[in-house]
């Protein structure tokens, strides 16, 4: 079995990768979202490989079922025809000296801060049992709502506010 | 036996084989239903020419599907247009793979170790069938945007807005269910469902969670209609408006998986019913090997209430149908599960 996983663990975690990359590689928005969403799937495919099939379907019921959806829903109502090249003040905006070597410097400091995640992992001790790991639903709840239950409660107020707030800019004034 | 083969693995193999025939079977099954049942309510005779009483016509259907010519509009998506009614049959099989329909069983000795009645045994099972019905979606807007017509389009994006507004009810009322059961897998969920109350110490009720959950029940009933897109949420197909919704375009084999997928998931919705609020195989006075039965014959009464209400009940207005999905059937779920998870607080 061991075998089976590890093979698993390479098909899946090669198609997040390669799902990721195509994904700013398209033209066509629609293709573009589609393929986050094969991406999302591996992911939760590697979470069910780690024994944690609670966070895989939640991965694919939040970010597959309801903000892609969202996504795809405003890829349509919109119409985006596919990309063209930029011209005129976009292709001055976005593709000028300034603004690529402020994305030059972000994306050097992406990289650094993922090698820096990965070399400080590599000396932490990996929990070998099933039971350290808070792979159940009831772990996952006793933590969630026992030891962060603030940092939890003050999230759910964030997204609240951030809510009203989407709608109040929405709304349209009457008068 | 060589290979490694043992019989539990042949055993959970036909398990799955009987599954997926069972369920295109059913869709054959609830064709005839559907054209019977609405010729009843319309006073005709309905199918009566191919097979005894008609009863072969879903045969006829099918054959006559699988003649017609594919057709493709130019203008399509050519990938997306082929992908999306694949994307939705596959979808509608798969959530009903974690369903489990029976008790355990050892086949009458056959095997040492009883196994599980259902394709697939996951812990969290509800959360899977919640998972994949949410992927349900992406085929009938692909299908509406890939087509490339208008009343595609229009279809697909009712559908969509649709089914995110009533997959929130329908989750809230599952939710009730899982606090009570106090755990997310079907099967021991449907376990909890086994014996009796006692009324007065005198009228015995079974333990089924419809009995405690009434308000669930309909909740659940009235977000699944809407997620499967019947009448009287048929909006995504309205014919009066949009010719056939996200479909238009479709012909032959690819319709076919269309209408497939769309019997398939009022066959899962149904079954999920069973298993949360009818106490899935359990019947009074009925041995635990004939559970499977009870459970058929439970989901084919919903089935027969999704028919009968189709062709009863007169469509919604879309503007209605939102309304009626936020303002009224959103609050009701979130109060009844705060009062379950005020109940259960207070005496679980």
């Amino acid at each position: 079995m061991a075998d089976m996983d590890a093979l698993l663990f390479w098909v899946l975690g090669a198609g997040a990768i390669v799902a990721s990359l195509l994904v700013i590689g398209q033209r066509n928005p629609m293709y573009s979202v589609l393929l986050l969403i094969v991406s999302f799937a591996a992911l939760s495919g590697l979470y069910v490989l780690l024994g944690a099939p609670f966070v895989a379907a939640i991965q694919i019921i939040i970010y597959a079922g309801a903000i892609m959806v969202l996504f795809l829903f405003v890829v349509m109502l919109l119409n985006v025809p596919t990309e063209d090249p930029p011209t005129g003040y976009h292709a001055r905006l976005l593709g000028g000296a300034g603004p690529r070597r402020f994305g030059a410097v972000l994306s050097a400091g992406l990289v650094l801060e993922l090698a820096w995640a990965l070399r400080r992992l590599q000396g932490a001790p990996m929990p070998d049992d099933a039971a350290a790991v808070p792979s159940s639903v009831h772990a996952i709840g006793v933590k969630l709502f026992r030891d962060y239950a603030f940092a939890f409660e003050a999230t759910s107020v964030l997204i609240l506010v951030a809510m009203v707030g989407a709608i109040v800019l929405a709304r349209k004034e009457k008068s | 036996m060589p290979f490694g083969i043992t019989p539990e693995i042949i055993a959970n193999l036909t398990v799955i084989l009987v599954v997926f025939f069972a369920l295109q079977i059913s869709a054959a099954v609830l064709v005839y239903m559907e054209r019977k049942v609405a010729a009843f309510v319309q006073q005709r005779y309905g199918p009566y020419l191919v097979g005894p009483r008609g009863a072969l016509q879903p045969l006829a259907d099918i054959i006559k599907l699988m003649f017609k010519e594919e057709l493709r509009p130019k203008a399509a998506d050519k990938l997306l247009f082929y992908v999306a009614p694949v994307l939705s049959a596959v979808a509608a099989f798969a959530a009903f793979a974690v369903v489990p329909f029976g008790a355990d069983t050892t086949f009458f000795g056959l095997l040492d170790h009883p196994i599980h009645l259902a394709a697939a045994d996951v812990n969290v099972g509800l959360l899977i069938i919640f998972a994949i019905t949410s992927m349900g979606v992406y085929g009938i807007v692909l299908a509406g945007w890939s087509s490339n017509s208008k009343y595609s389009l229009l279809g697909g994006l009712r559908s969509s807005a649709q089914m995110i507004s009533y997959e929130l009810s329908y989750g809230l009322s599952f939710a009730a269910v899982i606090m009570l059961a106090g755990s997310l897998s079907l099967q021991q969920i449907v376990g909890q469902q086994a014996g009796y109350w006692w009324l007065f110490d005198a009228v015995p009720i079974p333990k089924w969670f419809i009995f405690v959950q009434p308000l669930g029940f309909l909740i659940f009933l009235t977000a699944g209609v809407a997620e499967t897109n019947r009448a009287p949420f048929d909006f995504p197909e309205a014919e009066q408006e949009l010719v056939a919704g996200y479909h238009t375009e479709y012909s032959s084999m690819s319709f076919a998986l269309f209408f497939l997928a769309e019997y398939v998931n009022m066959v899962t919705v149904s079954a999920v019913a069973t298993d949360l609020f009818l106490g899935g195989w359990h019947l009074p006075f009925l041995p635990e090997w004939l559970g499977w039965l009870a459970f058929l014959i439970k989901v084919f009464a919903l089935l027969f209430f999704y028919i009968w209400m189709r062709w009863t009940l007169p469509r919604y207005r879309y503007d209605q149908l939102m309304e009626f999905g936020w303002k009224w059937l959103l609050p009701a779920a979130v109060i009844n599960l705060l009062v379950t998870a005020g109940i259960v607080a207070y005496w679980g």
